[in-house]
C-alpha cells in the first residue's frame, strides 16, 4: 500500500513538472518561483547594496567636507555653472538610456545602437568634464593629499568616475556586441540591466551635486 | 586525454523542442570549451555548486588547520612566565592572522560550502541561478586567503589585530607590508561574498522547485538566506573602510590619521558597522545546520518553525543596530551607549527564542545521540554560556571593565567557536555521507566530540577568569611577580588554557583521522539518519543533476512526509512508516526527466579571479603589475560576455553511437 | 505556536506555487511611458535641476535652503528611479530591494554622523 500512495502523489506532482518538459531557459521570467529574471533581481540586489558602498563614501566626505588645511576649500574651488552643465550632461544621459530600453524592447535595433552609442558619448563628456574639474582643482592647489577634504572628495567623485568610466565600456561592447550578433541571451532584457546600472550612476550623481556641490559647507 | 562526448539526443532536442538557445558558433578560437567531466579540469573549470561546495570546504578546513596552529602558537607563548617562542612582533602577527584566519578564511567560507552545496539541494533546484558567477566566488576567496597568507613570506603579516584600528593599521605603526596585504586580500574575499550573497538571494528566492513557498523552506536554506542579505548589506561598508584605509598607506591619504585632523573613531565606526553583522553572519548558518540537526535526531519537527524564521530575520536585522556597543570604551557620549546598550540587550531576545525553540524541539523526543546531534547540543550550551557573557558586555560599566581584557576574548570564543564552529562540524557529521556517499565513523566522532568539547572549555573557560582579573588581551609575555596567588593565580589559568588549547588541537584532528579512516568505508545508505528535508530526495552523492525530476513540494518536511503517514485522528498525530528513504529515492528516478539541461564548465571565472591578486600585488609593488591584472580582468570579461551558457558541438568529440544518456545542456546562464 | 500544524497538510493537494510576491499578479502595475513621455520626464528634471541651482543663488538663504535643497534631490532620486528605472512598472520585490539597501544606508550612516555629533555641529 505504501508504494500505491507514494505513487499517487508523485503523479499528481508530475503535472506541474511535466509541464516544463526539462527546457529550462533561462532568462524567460516564467520559468523562475518568483516569476521574475533572474539577472533582473541580482542588478536590483547589487544596486541596493552599492547603496551602502556610496553611503560609506558620501558619509566620509560629509564628516571631512570642513577639513582642509589652507585655504582652499569647496567656497574656493567649487565653478557651479561649469558643474551643473556637466550634471545637466549625465541627467539627460539618463533619457537616452532609457530611449535605448526603449528602443530595444521594440526590437529596433538600430535606434537601440544610436540611443546607446549616444549614451556612450554623454557618458564621455561627463567624465572629460569631471577630468577638467580635477585638472583645474589640482592645478589650484588642491592635490590628493592636500587635506582631509580633498582627500574625500576626491575618493568620492573618484569611485564614482570609475563606475561612469565602466558604464561607458559596457555601453560600446554592447554596441559592438549587438553590431556583430555576438550577444548571449535576450537583447531586450541585457539593454534594459546596463540601463538600470547607467541610471544608478546618474541618481548617485544627483546626490553628489546635491550634497557636494550646492549645500554650502 | 579523455574523449569527451557530447550526448547524443541533444541535436534532435534543440530542434525540436523550442527555440534553440545558442547558436553554434566558436565562441574563442582555437580554446575548446573545457567539459571534461573528469581530471582536475573537471574541477578548475566546473561551475557544478556541489563540486564549488566541495572545494570550498577544503579550502575553509585547510585555513582552519593554520588558524589552529596560530592558536596553539599563541597558547604556547603564554603557557608559562616569560614566554620566549614568539617574539612581541611576530606575536602581534600571529593573533591578528590567527583571527583574520578564523572569521574570513574559515568560519564564512565553511558556511558558505554549506549554502553552495545545500541550498540548490534544499529548494529542489539543479544549480545556483549564476554557476559561473559562483565558481568566481569560490576562486575569490581561495586567491583572496592565498594572498593574504603570502605576506608571511613577503615581510610578515598583518599586525594590527583583526579589527585593524587606527592609528596602529597606519605606516608609521606598522611599516611592512602586512597591512597592505590584509587590506587588499579582505577586498578580494568580499568581492567573493558579495558575489555570492547575490547569486544565492537570486537562488533561493527564484529557482524553488514547484510548492516550496517560503515558508516550506528548510530552515538552513532560510538562515542560509538571512545570512546572505547581512552580506549584501554589510560587505560594502568594510569595502569602503578597507579602501580609505589602502588609500591612506598606499596613496598618502588620511583619513584615520588624528595629526591630519582625521577622526580615527571613523575606522572603528565602518569597522563595526560591519563587524557586527558579521558576527550573525559566522553563527546564523550553523543555527541552520543545527535547526536541521537537532529535529532529525529528535525524531520530532522543528518546535515553531515560523518563530525560528522570523527570529533569524529579527537577529539579522537587529544585528545591524548594535554595532557601537563594541566601542563603549571609546568616548561616544553616554546617550549613544545608552541607545546602543539597550539595543544589545534586545538582540538577546531572539537569541533566546532560538534556544528554546531548539530545547523544545528535543523535549519529549525519542533522541539519538549521533556526533552531528553531540555538536548541535554542544551549540546549544556553550553558546548559551558565550551569550550569558555577552549580555554582561552589554551594561556599559560592566563592559568598560571588561574591555580589552581576556574576558572578551573567552566570551568570543564561546560564541563563535562554541557556536558558529560547533554547528559547522554538526554540519559536517550529518551532511558528510549526503556529501561524499560514506559514513563517518561514530567511535572516532565521539572522540573528536568529547575532546573539542573538554578542550574549548580548559582553553576559553579560564579566560573568564583571567579577564576578571585584568589580564589584557593581545599581550605577548606575563611576568610570574604579577601572576597573584591561590585560585586567582594568573600562571596556573594560563597553563590550563595552554593545555586545553592542545587538547582541542586533538580533538580537531580527529575529524581529519575519521575523514582518513572512512574513505575505506562500504557506500553509505540513501537515508541514514531518517532526514526530514529535500536534499535527501536524491541519491548520496547527488548526481550531477542533482535530482532526476524536479520534486514537488507539498509541506514542510517534505522528504519526512513522503516516507510517513498520518494515522492519528484529529490532533493526534501518528506517524507510521510508508516507504523507506531508499524508496523514494528510486521513486524519483523511475520518473527520471527524460531531458536534463546543465550549464557548461568555463575558464573565465578562474581567470578573472586570478586577475584580482594580481592587482593586489600591484598596487603594494608595481604599478606594471596593476595594468597587467587590469588586462587579464578585461581579457576575461569579454570572454565572460561572449560565452555562451552551453558548449559548442566542437567543443566535444564525437558521439558515441549508443547514445541514450540524457542530454547536458543548459540550465541556467551568466 | 505549535509547528505540529504544518505538519496537518500532508495530503496531495495540487502544489502551489504560493509565495509573498508573486509576480502575476502585479506584473504591469502600470503601464511603461512612452518615449514622449520619456522626454517630458527629462524636461521636469531639468526643471528641477535649473531650480536647485537657481536656489543657491536666489533662493530662500539660511535655515530653509538646505531641506529645500534635500526635497529636491530626493525628488530628482525619486523620479529616475521610478519612472527611468522602472520601479513603479516593475515588480514591487524590486523596489523593496533596492530601497532597503538604501534604508539601511541612510540610517546606519546617519546613525553614524550622530555619534560625531554631526547633526548638532
Amino acid at each position: 500500500m505504501s508504494d500505491a500512495t507514494i505513487t499517487e502523489s508523485s503523479e499528481a506532482a508530475e503535472i506541474p513538472a511535466g509541464s516544463d518538459d526539462g527546457h529550462d531557459h533561462i532568462g524567460l521570467p516564467h520559468h523562475t518561483t518568483t516569476g521574475l529574471s533572474n539577472t533582473k533581481l541580482a542588478m536590483w540586489l547589487f544596486l541596493g547594496s552599492e547603496c551602502l558602498l556610496f553611503g560609506g563614501l558620501i558619509s566620509t566626505y560629509m564628516l571631512y567636507r570642513n577639513r582642509q588645511s589652507d585655504q582652499i576649500g569647496p567656497d574656493q574651488l567649487w565653478d557651479i555653472p561649469f558643474t551643473s552643465a556637466t550634471s545637466f550632461v549625465l541627467l539627460m544621459s539618463s533619457l537616452t538610456m532609457v530611449m535605448a530600453v526603449s528602443a530595444a524592447k521594440r526590437k529596433d535595433e538600430p535606434r537601440t545602437k544610436m540611443w546607446l552609442t549616444v549614451t556612450a558619448l554623454l557618458g564621455g563628456l561627463f567624465l572629460a568634464g569631471q577630468v577638467y574639474e580635477f585638472t583645474t582643482f589640482y592645478r589650484e592647489g588642491l592635490g590628493y593629499t592636500t587635506s582631509l577634504f580633498s582627500s574625500s572628495f576626491y575618493t568620492l567623485t573618484g569611485f564614482h568616475g570609475v563606475h561612469v568610466a565602466v558604464g561607458i565600456i559596457m555601453l560600446l561592447s554592447l554596441v559592438a556586441m549587438l553590431a556583430k550578433g555576438k550577444l548571449v541571451g535576450e537583447k531586450s532584457e541585457t539593454v534594459e540591466m546596463i540601463g538600470l546600472y547607467w541610471h544608478f550612476v546618474d541618481i548617485v550623481w544627483i546626490l553628489i551635486f546635491t550634497l557636494v556641490y550646492l549645500i554650502p559647507a | 586525454m579523455a574523449i569527451i562526448e557530447r550526448p547524443a539526443d541533444t541535436l534532435a532536442l534543440s530542434g525540436a523542442g523550442g527555440p534553440a538557445v545558442v547558436t553554434a558558433s566558436t565562441s574563442y578560437g582555437n580554446f575548446r570549451r573545457p567539459v571534461e567531466t573528469t581530471g582536475w579540469k573537471s574541477w578548475a573549470f566546473t561551475v557544478d555548486h556541489k563540486k564549488i561546495g566541495i572545494m570550498y570546504g577544503v579550502v575553509a578546513m585547510v585555513f582552519f588547520f593554520i588558524g589552529g596552529f596560530e592558536a596553539l602558537l599563541i597558547r604556547a607563548q603564554l603557557a608559562q612566565p616569560d614566554g620566549t617562542i614568539l617574539s612581541a612582533d611576530k606575536y602581534n602577527q600571529m593573533f591578528t592572522m590567527h583571527a583574520t584566519t578564523m572569521v574570513f578564511l574559515f568560519v564564512m567560507p565553511m558556511a558558505a560550502a554549506f549554502a553552495n552545496y545545500m541550498i540548490p539541494l534544499q529548494i529542489g533546484a539543479r544549480d545556483v541561478a549564476f554557476p559561473r558567477l559562483n565558481a568566481l566566488s569560490l576562486w575569490l576567496f581561495i586567491f583572496g586567503g592565498l594572498f593574504i597568507n603570502s605576506s608571511w613570506i613577503l615581510g610578515g603579516a598583518a599586525d594590527g589585530g583583526w579589527f585593524m584600528y587606527a592609528p596602529n593599521s597606519s605606516s608609521a605603526f606598522s611599516p611592512t607590508n602586512g597591512v597592505d596585504f590584509w587590506t587588499l586580500g579582505l577586498l578580494i574575499t568580499g568581492v567573493a561574498s558579495q558575489v555570492g550573497a547575490i547569486n544565492l538571494i537570486v537562488t533561493a528566492l527564484n529557482m524553488r522547485a514547484p510548492g516550496m513557498s517560503l515558508m516550506r523552506m528548510p530552515i538552513f536554506t532560510w538562515m542560509a538566506l538571512v545570512v546572505q542579505f547581512l552580506l549584501l548589506f554589510a560587505i560594502p561598508i568594510i569595502t569602503v573602510a578597507l579602501f580609505l584605509l589602502m588609500f591612506q598607506r598606499n596613496f598618502g591619504a588620511n583619513f584615520f590619521s588624528v595629526e591630519a585632523g582625521a577622526d580615527p573613531l571613523l575606522w572603528q565606526h565602518m569597522f563595526w558597522l560591519f563587524g557586527h553583522p558579521e558576527v550573525y553572519i559566522l553563527v546564523l548558518p550553523s543555527f541552520g545546520i543545527i535547526s536541521e540537526v537537532l529535529p532529525t535526531f529528535s525524531r520530532k519537527p522543528l518546535f515553531g518553525y515560523p518563530f525560528v524564521v522570523f527570529s533569524g530575520a529579527a537577529i539579522g536585522f537587529v544585528g545591524f543596530g548594535v554595532w557601537a556597543h563594541h566601542m563603549f570604551a571609546s568616548g561616544l557620549g553616554p546617550i549613544s551607549v545608552a541607545v546602543f546598550s539597550v539595543a544589545t540587550m534586545a538582540i538577546a531576545v531572539p537569541t533566546g527564542v532560538k534556544i528554546i525553540n531548539w530545547t523544545l524541539t528535543m523535549w519529549g523526543g525519542k533522541l539519538w545521540f549521533t556526533t552531528s546531534m553531540l555538536f548541535a547540543i554542544g551549540l546549544i550550551v556553550q553558546f548559551t554560556i558565550g551569550g550569558l557573557s555577552g549580555v554582561t558586555h552589554a551594561v556599559a560599566p560592566s563592559d568598560t571593565q571588561q574591555t580589552d581584557t581576556y574576558y572578551i576574548v573567552a566570551h568570543f570564543h564561546y560564541v563563535i567557536f562554541g557556536g558558529a564552529v560547533l554547528g559547522l562540524f554538526a554540519g559536517l557529521y550529518y551532511w558528510w555521507p549526503k556529501i561524499f556517499g560514506k559514513m563517518l565513523s561514530e567511535r572516532i566522532g565521539k572522540w573528536n566530540f568529547w575532546l573539542m568539547i573538554i578542550g574549548m572549555n580548559l582553553t576559553f573557560g579560564p579566560m573568564h577568569i583571567l579577564g576578571l582579573q585584568g589580564q589584557p588581551r593581545r599581550m605577548y609575555r606575563w611576568t610570574s611577580q604579577r601572576a597573584g596567588e591561590g585560585f586567582f593565580d594568573l600562571g596556573f589559568w594560563n597553563l590550563v588554557a595552554s593545555v586545553g588549547s592542545f587538547v582541542l588541537g586533538v580533538g580537531a584532528l580527529l575529524f581529519l583521522v575519521n575523514v582518513w579512516v572512512s574513505r575505506k568505508h562500504p557506500p553509505a545508505p540513501e537515508d541514514p539518519w531518517d532526514a526530514r528535508s529535500l536534499e535527501w530526495i536524491t541519491t548520496s552523492p547527488p548526481k550531477e543533476h542533482n535530482f532526476d525530476r524536479i520534486p514537488t513540494v507539498h509541506t514542510l518536511d517534505e522528504f519526512f512526509h513522503r516516507k510517513y503517514e498520518d494515522v492519528g485522528e484529529g490532533d493526534q498525530h501518528d506517524y507510521k512508516q510508508v516507504a523507506t528513504g531508499q524508496e523514494v529515492v528510486e521513486l524519483e528516478a523511475k520518473y527520471a526527466d527524460a531531458h536534463i539541461h546543465l550549464p557548461s564548465p568555463s575558464y573565465w571565472p578562474l581567470v578573472l579571479a586570478v586577475a584580482f591578486p594580481i592587482i593586489a600585488y600591484g598596487v603594494i609593488y608595481s604599478t606594471l603589475l596593476v595594468i597587467a591584472g587590469l588586462a587579464v580582468a578585461v581579457l576575461a570579461l569579454f570572454g565572460w560576455a561572449l560565452e555562451p551558457p552551453t558548449a559548442d558541438e566542437s567543443d566535444f568529440d564525437p558521439p558515441a553511437p549508443d547514445g541514450d544518456e540524457p542530454s547536458k545542456e543548459l540550465a541556467v546562464s551568466v | 505556536m505549535n509547528s505540529d500544524d504544518t505538519m496537518t497538510d500532508t495530503g496531495v493537494a495540487a502544489p502551489t506555487v504560493a509565495d509573498g510576491h508573486d509576480a502575476h499578479a502585479d506584473d504591469h502595475r502600470h503601464k511603461e511611458p512612452s518615449d514622449r513621455q520619456y522626454i517630458w520626464i527629462a524636461i521636469i528634471l531639468a526643471v528641477l535641476t535649473a531650480l536647485e541651482i537657481l536656489s543657491t543663488e536666489i533662493g530662500p538663504q539660511g535655515s530653509l535652503l538646505v531641506p529645500m535643497l534635500l526635497v529636491l534631490m530626493f525628488i530628482k532620486f525619486w523620479i529616475v528611479a521610478s519612472f527611468f528605472m522602472h520601479l513603479r512598472f516593475d515588480n514591487r520585490l524590486f523596489s523593496f530591494l533596492f530601497y532597503l539597501g538604501l534604508g539601511f544606508a541612510v540610517v546606519l550612516y546617519s546613525a553614524m554622523l550622530a555619534t560625531f555629533h554631526f547633526w548638532t555641529g
